[in-house]
This record gives C-alpha cells, sequence and structure tokens, in this order.
C-alpha cells in the first residue's frame, strides 16, 4: 500500500442502490446509499431485518445473491473502486483488502476440511507454504486466544463449540492482515457469555491490528460498545448517521427514537409500564417509496412527509433524514405507558414442584439434565428461567409439561394436585392447563392451515367449544392477541414473524390455561416486534391472572416480564428468588458474571466479569460446587470439595454458595455491576 | 418373502416338468422325490437351512445342483454391470457438476432436460431403438451380448458395450441430477462463501472446498444404483441373450424351477444388502462428521 492510498478512507459507498430481481422484476434494497469509514474506525450499521444491512456487506466484497444486481453508484475500498475489478482484481482485493465474518459460523466452514488445513490455504496464497503456513497458522489461533491452536488445528469445524468456530472464523478473516473488516452479526445465536468473549476479543483485536471495522448488528447495545460511529438504515436508505454515544443517547430521527423505546431498559418492568412499540411494517423490498420511507409508522409525519422524500440533514457532525429532526424526540408513543395495576392477593401457588430430577443415559453415562429442583409459582406471577445454553431450562419445561417424564420421586403439583409424569396419563383438564409457546412459531404452525382452522382446532379441542360459542371465542382470542379479522383467512406463511407468534400465543390461551412455558417467544423477533409481544404476554397475564413460565436468554427482557427469577447453571438453581432482588444482588457469581456480560446501552463500560472456558459437560459435572471450575469468586478447597446447599440468604431469596451472603454483598459492591 | 411368492405361484411343479400328457402317478411320484408335497414350514426350513450353509438346492429342470448355475450368472452380470458402472459414474457426475456450474444457462437446461428424458424411457424402449440403429442399420456393433467362447477381455468388452448403454442412459439422468442438486446447495453454502472471500481461486473453490462436500449424496444413490445394475437387468438380459442373473431368474420362472428362482432371487437381495452396506460406509468415511462423532 502506498502512503497516498493510506490517506483514503478505508470505505466509501456513494449513492449504492441494489436492487434484487424477484417474479421477473428489479426490487430496490438498497437506495442511494452513501457511507464512509475512514481508516481505523470502527462503523456499526443498525436496523430491523430487511432493511439491508447484510446486502451492505455482500455488496462491498461484490457476492451478491444471483439476482442481485448493483444498480447504481460507487464503492470504493482503499480509494479502489471495486465495481471496476476484474475477476482476478477482484480475487486479489478478496485476499489482499477486504475480510467478512458472518453469523452461524458453523456454517461458514468447511465441514469436510480439517481447521488447520482451511487456515494455511490462506497463507498459501500469499506464496507461504508448508511448515511456515503452519507456523503462521497457529500464531493466528493463538491471536485469537485459542490455548490449545495444534490440537485445534487437527479437528474438524464440529468439533468445536460455536465460539470457538467464531473464532477461527475470525482468525481466518484476519489471516492476512485485511483494511477492512466486515463483521455481519458475528455474535447472534451465541450465548450471553460467548458473545462477550468474543466482542471483547474483536475489541482487543482492534487494538493491536489496523483494519477498520464495518460492525452490522441488530443488537443496538453491542453496536453502542463496540463501534465509534453508527449508522442507522431504513428501507435500505440511511436516516441516522453520527457518533455512536449521541446518536443512542439523543436520536434525531424518530425511527430510532422509536427502535431505542422498544427496548426494555434501566431495569424496567412490567408493573411500571408497557414498552413502546412501532406501528405497521417495514416497506416490503422495492416498494414504491415516494417521501420518507418511515411517514407511515411516524406520528410526527405530516403532509410534507409523505410527499418528499427528506434530505439528509447536516446537523454538525451528524446526519438526520427527517424533516421534524429538531423535535424527533416529542414523537408521541404508539402504546400508552400506562398499566392499570393489579393487586396480588396472596394466593395459594398454582405450581409447586419439589425434589425434581431428569437423568439421560448418555453413551452408558448418566446425564443430569435437571437436578433436585424444587420452586413454586403464584397466579399471575412470571418465572424467568436464565442460564447459559445446556444448563437445563428447556428440559425442566418439558418436564413440567410432561413430554419427558422426570426420575422417580419429584413431584409436580397443579393446584394443589399432583401431576402425572407422562402427558398422557394427564386429564384433559390438566393438559390445557398448562400450554407452551415455541421459539419458533414457523415449525409450530401447520403450514396448510388457515390462521382460522388453526386457532379453531385448538379452541375445540382444548376448550371443548363448537359452533356459535366457538365463534364468539374465537373473535374474542383474535381480538385480545391484536390479531384483526383479516388475518383469519390467510396462511401463516403469509403473516411476519411477529403476526405468527401472535397465532401461536392464541392458540396457547384457547383452553384458558393456568400456565403458559414461553420458550424464547421473541428471539427470533425484530425489537419493534419484540416489545409488542411482551406488552401482549403482561396485557394478557393482568387480564387473565395466568402464570408464565419464561425462558429467555435476553436478560432485560426476562427482566421485565419475571417476578420471580430462577438461575440455572448445570441442571442446578444456583439461585432462586424475587426479580429485583436477584438482579440488583447481591447475586451468585454466576449470575454476576451472567449479567455482567450483557452489553449496556446505557452505560460505559466498567470492569466485567469473564467466565472461562465453556460450561462444562453435564455427564461429568465438577465436584463440590458444579461452577467452581468457572467461579471469579471461588474461596478455597471447599468449593471443590462439597456442593454448596441453595440456602436462603433473605426472605424468598436463595443462593446456592459457600460466600456467605454478606460477604457476597461486599465483594459485589466494589465492582458495582449495574443490571442489564 | 422369495419362498412364499414360488409357492403362490399356479401350477403344479411336477407337471410342468413332465408335461401335459404324463401319467398323474408319475407327476406325484416326481413331487414327492422333488418334497414339493411336504408341509410349507417344513420346506421352507430345510430350503432356508441349506442357503445359509451354501447349499441351494437342485434345479428341477436341469437336475443338478444350483449353485454353478447361479454364480455364473452372477459374474456375466457382475461383468455387464461394471462396464455400465465405469461409463455412467464419471460421465453423470460430469454432467450434473458442469450443469450445476451452468446453472440456469443452457448448457445446464440440455444436461437436466436430456437426462430426465432418457431416465423416464424404460430400458427396453432404449435398448430396441439402440439395436436398431447400432446393429442393425450402423452394424458397429453386435447385437447380443452372448460372445463366442474363449473371448478375450477385450472382445467381451466388445460385446458389452451395446447392453450397457441404456443402462447407462437410465441412470445418467438419475446421477446427474443428484450431483446437479448437491453442487447447487454447497455452491450456496456459507463455507463457499467464505472460500471465495478468502479470495482463493475459483478452482481452487471447487476442487477443495466444493466438490467433496457435493458429492457426499451422490455417492450414496450411486451405491443403491449398483444392486439395480446387478440384480435388475431381467428385461436387457432376456433382450440382449445375456446369460445373467436377471436372465437366469427370467428362464426359471417360466419352467417353475423353485430352486433356482429362489436362489436366484436372494442372491440378488444379498448383494442388494452389500451394495448398501458399501454406501454407508463409503459415506461414513467421507464424511467427518459421522466418522469422528461429535465431542460436543
Amino acid at each position: 500500500m502506498t502512503s497516498s492510498a493510506k490517506a483514503e478512507n478505508a470505505l466509501e459507498l456513494t449513492d449504492l442502490s441494489v436492487a434484487y430481481r424477484v417474479t421477473g422484476r428489479n426490487r430496490a434494497v438498497l437506495r442511494n446509499l452513501s457511507l464512509t469509514i475512514g481508516q481505523g474506525e470502527a462503523y456499526g450499521l443498525v436496523g430491523e431485518s430487511g432493511c439491508g444491512k447484510s446486502t451492505v456487506a455482500l455488496t462491498v466484497v461484490r457476492y451478491l445473491p444471483r439476482n442481485g444486481s448493483i444498480t447504481g453508484g460507487a464503492i470504493s475500498l482503499d480509494g479502489q473502486n471495486v465495481m471496476k475489478l476484474d475477476a482476478e482484481a477482484l480475487r486479489r482485493a478478496r485476499a489482499e483488502s477486504v475480510s467478512m465474518v458472518y453469523q452461524d459460523p458453523g456454517k461458514a466452514l468447511n465441514p469436510s476440511i480439517r481447521v488447520g488445513r482451511q487456515l494455511t490455504e490462506i497463507f498459501e496464497l500469499g506464496g507461504v507454504s508448508g511448515q511456515a503456513a503452519t507456523d503462521r497458522a497457529i500464531a493466528m489461533l493463538n491471536r485469537v486466544r485459542i490455548s490449545d491452536p495444534v490440537s485445534v488445528m487437527q479437528r474438524y469445524p464440529h468439533q468445536l463449540s460455536g465460539g470457538m468456530q467464531q473464532r477461527v472464523a475470525i482468525a481466518m478473516a484476519l489471516a492476512n492482515d485485511p483494511s477492512m473488516l466486515i463483521l455481519d452479526e458475528p455474535t447472534t445465536g451465541l450465548d450471553a457469555t460467548v458473545e462477550a468473549e468474543v466482542l471483547d476479543l474483536i475489541a482487543q483485536l482492534r487494538q493491536e491490528l489496523s483494519a477498520s471495522i464495518l460492525f452490522i448488528s441488530h443488537n443496538l447495545a453491542v453496536v453502542s460498545n463496540m463501534c465509534d460511529r453508527v449508522g442507522v438504515l431504513y428501507a435500505g436508505m440511511l436516516v441516522e448517521e453520527g457518533p455512536t454515544e449521541v446518536v443512542f443517547n439523543d436520536p434525531r430521527h424518530p425511527y430510532t427514537v422509536a427502535l431505542l423505546r422498544c427496548l426494555p431498559r434501566g431495569g424496567q418492568r412490567k408493573d411500571q409500564g408497557r414498552l413502546d412499540t412501532i406501528p405497521g411494517f417495514l416497506p416490503g423490498i422495492g416498494a414504491d417509496i415516494k417521501g420518507c420511507a418511515f411517514a407511515d409508522r411516524c406520528a410526527l409525519a405530516d403532509d410534507r412527509c409523505r410527499s418528499e422524500l427528506p434530505p439528509l440533514y447536516d446537523l454538525g457532525g451528524r446526519l438526520s433524514r427527517c424533516f421534524h429532526h429538531d423535535k424527533a424526540q416529542a414523537l408521541p408513543r404508539a402504546t400508552p405507558s400506562d398499566v392499570a395495576p393489579v393487586p396480588k392477593p396472596a394466593a395459594a401457588p398454582v405450581l409447586r414442584v419439589a425434589g425434581l430430577n431428569k437423568t439421560y443415559a448418555s453413551h452408558g453415562h448418566a446425564l443430569r439434565a435437571v437436578k433436585d429442583v424444587s420452586l413454586d409459582l403464584r397466579p399471575g406471577e412470571t418465572l424467568g428461567l436464565v442460564g447459559e445454553s445446556g444448563s437445563g431450562k428447556t428440559t425442566f419445561a418439558r418436564l413440567l409439561l410432561g413430554l419427558v417424564p422426570p426420575d422417580e420421586g419429584g413431584t409436580i403439583e397443579l393446584e394443589g394436585k399432583a401431576l402425572a409424569p407422562r402427558l398422557e396419563n394427564r386429564s384433559d383438564d390438566q393438559i390445557k392447563a398448562m400450554q407452551i409457546v415455541f421459539q419458533n412459531p414457523d415449525s409450530a404452525l401447520n403450514r396448510s392451515h388457515s390462521i382460522r382452522h388453526l386457532i379453531g382446532r385448538a379452541l375445540k379441542r382444548l376448550a371443548g367449544l363448537s359452533g356459535k360459542a366457538l365463534e364468539a371465542r374465537l373473535n374474542d382470542l383474535v381480538h385480545s392477541v391484536r390479531l384483526t379479522d383479516r388475518h383469519l383467512a390467510v396462511k401463516p406463511r403469509q403473516l411476519s414473524g411477529g403476526l405468527k407468534q401472535r397465532v401461536a400465543i392464541a392458540r396457547a390461551f384457547a383452553g384458558d390455561p393456568r400456565i403458559v412455558v414461553c420458550d424464547e417467544p421473541t428471539s427470533a423477533l425484530d425489537v419493534s416486534v419484540q416489545a409488542a409481544i411482551l406488552n401482549l404476554l403482561a396485557d394478557l397475564q393482568s387480564k387473565e391472572d395466568v402464570s408464565y413460565i419464561f425462558i429467555s436468554h435476553d436478560l432485560a427482557v426476562v427482566r421485565y416480564l419475571s417476578d420471580k427469577i430462577a438461575v440455572l447453571y448445570l441442571g442446578r438453581i444456583m439461585e432462586l428468588g424475587p426479580s429485583e432482588d436477584v438482579f440488583s444482588g447481591p447475586h451468585h457469581p454466576y449470575t454476576e458474571a451472567l449479567l455482567s456480560a450483557v452489553p449496556k446501552l446505557d452505560q460505559t463500560e466498567t470492569a466485567r466479569i469473564r467466565l472461562d472456558g465453556e460450561i462444562p459437560s453435564a455427564t461429568n459435572p465438577p465436584s463440590g460446587c458444579v461452577f467452581h471450575t468457572r467461579c471469579p469468586r471461588k474461596i478455597g478447597p471447599i468449593c471443590e470439595q462439597q456442593e454448596p446447599p441453595l440456602s436462603e440468604a433473605q426472605a424468598g431469596h436463595s443462593i446456592r454458595c459457600h460466600i456467605p451472603y454478606a460477604e457476597l454483598a461486599r465483594l459485589q459492591k466494589a465492582v458495582v455491576a449495574e443490571p442489564a | 418373502m422369495v419362498f412364499l411368492g414360488g409357492q403362490v405361484l399356479p401350477g403344479n411343479v411336477g407337471r410342468a416338468i413332465l408335461g401335459p400328457f404324463a401319467d398323474q402317478r408319475a407327476v406325484d411320484a416326481l413331487n414327492h422325490t422333488l418334497g414339493v408335497d411336504r408341509p410349507l414350514l417344513t420346506q421352507y426350513w430345510s430350503w432356508i437351512s441349506n442357503f445359509v450353509q451354501g447349499d441351494m438346492g437342485t434345479s428341477y429342470i436341469f437336475r443338478s445342483p444350483v449353485a454353478p448355475f447361479v454364480i455364473d450368472a452372477l459374474g456375466n452380470s457382475m461383468k455387464l454391470a461394471a462396464v455400465a458402472f465405469v461409463l455412467v459414474v464419471p460421465i453423470g457426475i460430469l454432467g450434473g457438476v458442469v450443469a450445476a456450474l451452468n446453472l440456469n444457462r443452457p448448457l445446464d437446461r440440455i444436461i437436466s432436460l436430456g437426462g430426465l428424458s432418457v431416465t423416464v424411457l424404460p430400458e427396453f424402449v432404449t435398448g430396441i431403438i439402440l439395436i436398431l440403429i447400432f446393429g442393425v442399420w450402423l452394424r458397429w456393433l453386435p447385437i447380443s451380448a452372448a460372445w463366442p467362447r474363449d473371448a478375450g477381455f477385450f472382445t467381451q468388452l466388445y460385446y458389452l458395450i451395446l447392453p450397457s448403454l441404456p443402462l447407462f442412459l437410465v441412470l445418467f439422468g438419475y446421477i446427474a441430477r443428484m450431483a446437479r442438486s448437491g453442487m447447487i446447495e454447497a455452491l450456496d453454502s456459507d463455507y463457499t462463501r467464505t472460500a471465495v472471500l478468502k479470495g482463493l481461486p475459483w478452482r481452487t473453490v471447487i476442487w477443495r472446498h466444493v466438490l467433496r462436500n457435493a458429492l457426499l449424496p451422490t455417492i450414496t444413490v450411486i451405491a443403491t444404483q449398483t444392486g439395480y445394475l446387478i440384480g435388475g437387468l431381467v428385461v436387457i438380459e432376456t433382450l440382449f441373450r445375456y446369460q445373467g442373473i436377471g436372465s437366469l431368474i427370467f428362464t426359471a420362472a417360466r419352467g417353475k424351477d423353485f430352486p433356482m428362482l429362489e436362489s436366484g432371487i436372494l442372491t440378488i437381495g444379498i448383494v442388494y444388502a452389500v451394495a448398501t452396506l458399501v454406501a454407508d460406509f463409503l459415506y461414513s468415511v467421507l464424511n467427518p462428521r459421522i466418522r469422528l462423532g461429535s465431542d460436543q
């Protein structure tokens, strides 16, 4: 690279337009997008799914899908016009100056080639081969903090965990010291603790390397921690851009304002107010947009917004594509915040679980997926289940539902009556009293039936209704989940993810359940849709007095909806207590680490607690306290020898730790782990 | 299954062998010698227990042990299958790969449509057409696969080309289509994107990253087709008067020679089973996911 090229911007997009050809028509995905990333800068691109974020990334490396084409504008990478490159020059650009890491590292690595080979082939391109290439590959793996690179080189990708796979992918991307690194949702789908590790790694590498970064994410908090500047994309247009801190703390476009309001923040809870939502939908790709793309969903929009495309106003170091940028934050709420306070009488528990165990046999070893879990749940309460994947959250839910039978000895009581371990031995009333909403409504709804049929069938089966009564209840139910009659005739695939999840919720509520298990119900949804679903769940709860068992890896979401929290690790409850106590602490060291792993919007980086390594195998759990192998607050041999009991530290708040409660309080005050 | 099928076929064994004019007493006596008047279960037991010991019984028609006939015929069938296999596998895979690399371009259309249309034609139709063209009309190739006695390797090969062509046509479309769809999936995969974005030359991407993953499912299909190639050739072998196992079974069925028929069919069953086993084995050798299991 010559010194004159150094002065160039790392990436410059000028009036870039991209279209996908669908059913014979070119449909615009990116519309006159211009942005600039300086040398060494980290630029975040945010927006809901479908707004064109990934298309930007794929366009820069010229890897659009077959039906995609660049319809206008220019891309300049290190001063080089990417669009003018011939095949060989493009290949060289990819090899030398731009790299990309994307979501789902398990698919990004070739399943039938050893990790080492996938790395060395990059060095071979640069003329380094044999032992020299191997040495450099090992050095690269060391650089991404892989502790045993020599053995990792010999493995196939499927033998590595998700976090390790993503490290390998990052090592591959950085192998040739690119000047531009594109990260497209690099941590989506990873556990919160793993996500924190990968983000830390990227942050550290930024110090060591000169690469500029284009960071694409739907997670505003992640971007706010990682990036210097941020651009907000909506319908393929840049609607706001500026320094990250400024944009997130003082947004000047109604869309940014609304996005930020959808997130439960600062420990917000369901009884303190509803989340705001964004009404309507993102315009489809290729939609004919006359005025401001966001006008249809914006409460500030006037006639001018609908007829005239607002320019990007320069507000001194930041940009906003809104006529009303000065009063964007006065955007009226789409959903009123107020909630009717629900006085909660101390009713008898609707669910009582005592001494529940589940052991699977795995290759001759006993795998204790759930160990000695006891808890109870009152009507109208939400129990949040928290823990990394593999901690036993889903198994616990399946035990409750009777999908798998627990080991002998434990009891599940519903409204004071013991439940049979297996679903087929439970009475109809018991079955309809406990329902589930899954993470992925796509696979949970039969695609060949209409929505009316799907909900009607549930009413027939679970509520035993027919004829007029069924019609009446169907209408009630459909309105209570805020679907309209228009949606009844269509099939699931014609609905968006959020609407499908509403159908799934309506179906779960068809038989007036006492308990609904929500297994990651919003993790596949965009934040604005997530907010609407969370509001809906909260509303239904206060109306019907139903209890939830809420499983989610998003702690802010769990906190918003839960009255009680159970923190699980290797099938054991590590901490159990009222939501506020668990989140505000003092808490179990594991809870502390989980909370500290979550990227936060509201605060600058404090010292974070990191969990090393991976969750141990449940077939061979560590001796003593199962968390001692990763515990940042381990006190000594006692942790390795004796499993601490789950002891009540305060009324209703139990912690499984050898460290006394008062001592935990003192230790954790020093860090002030501000909750999510 | 095979055994019962043989039993429910209409007609009396002794009558079939001795002809319509034989004395009823002679027919009964023959039936008794052959043991076909014993209870079904007894017959089944003696047949199956003999078979697993390598004794396939005695042919009703030839009055001599069945085994040499079956082994000879199997050998012949394997020769034919080998020729067809060597022709169709590389060309079929190549066709599929080329089609996938030229997705939705004319070349892809020609290969896909062409392969499909020859595949749906039954082999006796293509067989007859090919005999007419190359055997009768052009006189390039012998119309019968029965080579002269003491024929050498190349002569045998020469005689086998024409019968193997219909098999080639049947399988080509099938294999090409599997290879094509495997290729398309692999080309669209994230790991191929990774390989391209590493800046690897296109040729390396294809050879190193795409082909191996793309062709895994095809291998299974090919191996299951091997069973068909060896055992399912009744029509072709009859058409070309070739002494393979297909024509052996056909002759045995017509003559109600049950030991022969049953042994032949069971042998084919074994060939199918072995072919499938080999396929599974190959698949697991080539796929590290299965070979090594998962640590996680």
